[in-house]
């Protein structure tokens, strides 16, 4: 993959995720993590190679039928991409609204998700008043809301200190254990380590380790 | 306070914001153009009006120059062509001239104290035509000549070839002028809009990436640029309208009117502005968002 006519960012990457897996994405900065998820996301597409998404590859989707694909994937942004000028409640239900689904059918849901990401008592709260772990929370809400059957986060623990980044963690475990195939790409090797779950480890774009994790064997 | 927030009488909130400053700028330069492209159109109308009205005062009149033969009196010979101009088919009225009022025509070249007695002058005859089926020229000529009558028919065709020249260029001018404005306001409100819309890009990435599909995107800002822009065009629309009547107010059979003579009739050409703004904005904002979406894509 490459941006423009620039070097490509991304070469010989070759994997597959089984659905219901649990994977961080790790490497330095500028590896290529954040342009892999994008790929994966359908935010960029592959200069060469092929994308296969749920069975089907995704260069061969009609334009047309691409919001449905994306429907299926959650997805938490580095800057979390929340939109200010609505209340927290209203950001966790877009991705439902966009579905057409009528309020009636979700409010109940929306309330109990947020709830259980810890943002009880932040439901009519601005973005732009919220901590950064609560937005972080919130993104994350906003990426499962839809019951996805990807989540992919970049950097979700990247601006909140350990504790919050252990609790983060421990909802996409909870998220994985209900069926959600998880990818976090995280240059926190401490957490990663910690986590004990599988790795995808990118170096200057190219995949240097895929399944075990490496941060977490003796002498990583 | 979050204790007062319950999601069971939680409403849907706008996915665009309410109001921004961008939408300030568009309502007021649209509606500033629309103004212009209104007033120019009222301006197109009033210089049409006036030209038709030049143009139908020339060809509905002709004049016939008499001239006495024999022992004939130049005011006998006038009259007799007046009865015989006023047989002619497509003839409303013929009427000879006093002496009084040839000498008045000919006053602002000869002056009071002439010797006008001592000069031939020549008698006239006005003839009204029908405006449906006015007489030609050549056919007064012939019955003139048919009753031996000594006479010239001026039918203003020098005169007319000449207004309806200036007319046409009256009429188009304005014309291109209102298609000026008119284009440079779409233009405008079409550019105003985009850039509107690439403030709003963030907003558009997040439901595009959120799986929202083009249609649900550009119905959004389709309609929100769609009604600004109408606010806008009634508001340029309403000041232009204001504009053409205070104009024939102040002008009625004077000052203004004579000029361009604005019709109450003419403000109702203001009345689509609002309409054809809505369109113009909802277009570009459509060719905006799918460009943008083209671009996320």
């Amino acid at each position: 993959m490459r941006y423009g006519r620039a070097a490509e960012v991304l070469k010989d990457v070759n994997f597959a995720l089984a659905p219901g897996s649990f994977h961080f994405l790790t490497g330095p900065s500028g590896a290529g993590k954040s342009s892999l998820l994008k790929l994966i996301y359908l935010a960029e597409r592959p200069s060469r190679g092929t994308i296969e998404l749920f069975g089907r590859d995704v260069e061969a989707i009609a334009a047309a039928d691409r919001p449905f694909l994306r429907r299926r994937i959650g997805v938490v942004f580095q800057e979390f991409r929340l939109l200010d000028h609505m209340s927290a409640f209203d950001n966790v239900a877009l991705p439902l609204r966009i579905e057409g689904r009528k309020p009636d059918d979700y409010r109940a849901d929306v309330a109990e998700l947020m709830a259980w990401v810890g943002l009880k008592t932040r439901m009519h709260a601005l973005p732009p008043t919220l901590s950064g772990g609560e937005k972080q929370r919130l993104a994350i809400a906003r990426a499962v809301v839809n019951r996805p059957d990807i989540l992919l986060a970049d950097e979700p623990t990247g601006n909140v200190d350990d504790a919050h980044a252990l609790r983060i963690l421990k909802l996409f475990v909870e998220l994985n254990r209900l069926g959600t195939t998880v990818l976090i790409a995280s240059h926190d090797e401490d957490l990663v380590a910690r986590s004990g779950q599988p790795v995808l480890h990118l170096d200057k774009g190219r995949l240097r380790a895929f399944g075990r994790n490496v941060l977490a064997e003796p002498g990583a | 306070m979050s204790e007062l927030f319950d999601p069971k009488r939680w409403k849907p909130s706008p996915l665009l914001p309410r109001s921004s400053a961008q939408d300030g700028s568009l309502v007021f330069v649209v509606a500033v153009l629309c103004f212009l492209a209104c007033l120019t159109a009222l301006g197109a109308l009033a210089a049409n009006r006036a030209a038709h009205g030049w143009t139908s005062q020339l060809t509905g009149s002709a004049t016939v120059v008499v001239r006495a033969q024999g022992s004939e009196t130049p005011d006998a010979a006038a009259g007799r062509a007046a009865e015989t101009l006023a047989g002619v088919s497509g003839v409303s009225e013929a009427r000879a001239l006093e002496k009084e009022k040839a000498e008045a025509l000919l006053e602002p070249w000869l002056g009071h104290d002439a010797l006008l007695d001592d000069l031939p002058i020549p008698r006239l005859v006005a003839v009204d035509l029908d405006p449906k089926t006015p007489a030609r020229a050549k056919a007064l000529d012939a019955a003139l000549k048919a009753a031996g009558i000594d006479a010239t028919v001026d039918d203003h065709s020098l005169w007319i070839a000449d207004i309806e020249r200036s007319a046409g260029i009256a009429r188009w001018s304005a014309l291109a002028v209102f298609l000026l404005i008119a284009s440079a306001a779409g233009a405008v409100i079409a550019f105003a809009t985009r850039a509107a819309m690439a403030a709003h890009r963030e907003t558009i990435e997040v439901l595009h990436l959120s799986g929202a599909q083009a249609d649900f995107v550009v119905k959004l800002f389709q309609s929100r640029f769609a009604r600004a822009a109408a606010l806008a065009g009634l508001f340029g629309a309403a000041g232009a309208a204001i504009i053409g009547a205070l104009a024939r107010l102040a002008g009625g059979g004077q000052g203004l009117t004579p000029v361009l003579p604005v019709a109450w009739i003419d403000l109702l050409a203001v009345l689509p502005t609002p309409l054809l703004a809505a369109l113009v904005a909802a277009i570009a904002a459509r060719l905006a968002a799918h460009g943008l979406i083209g671009e996320l894509a």
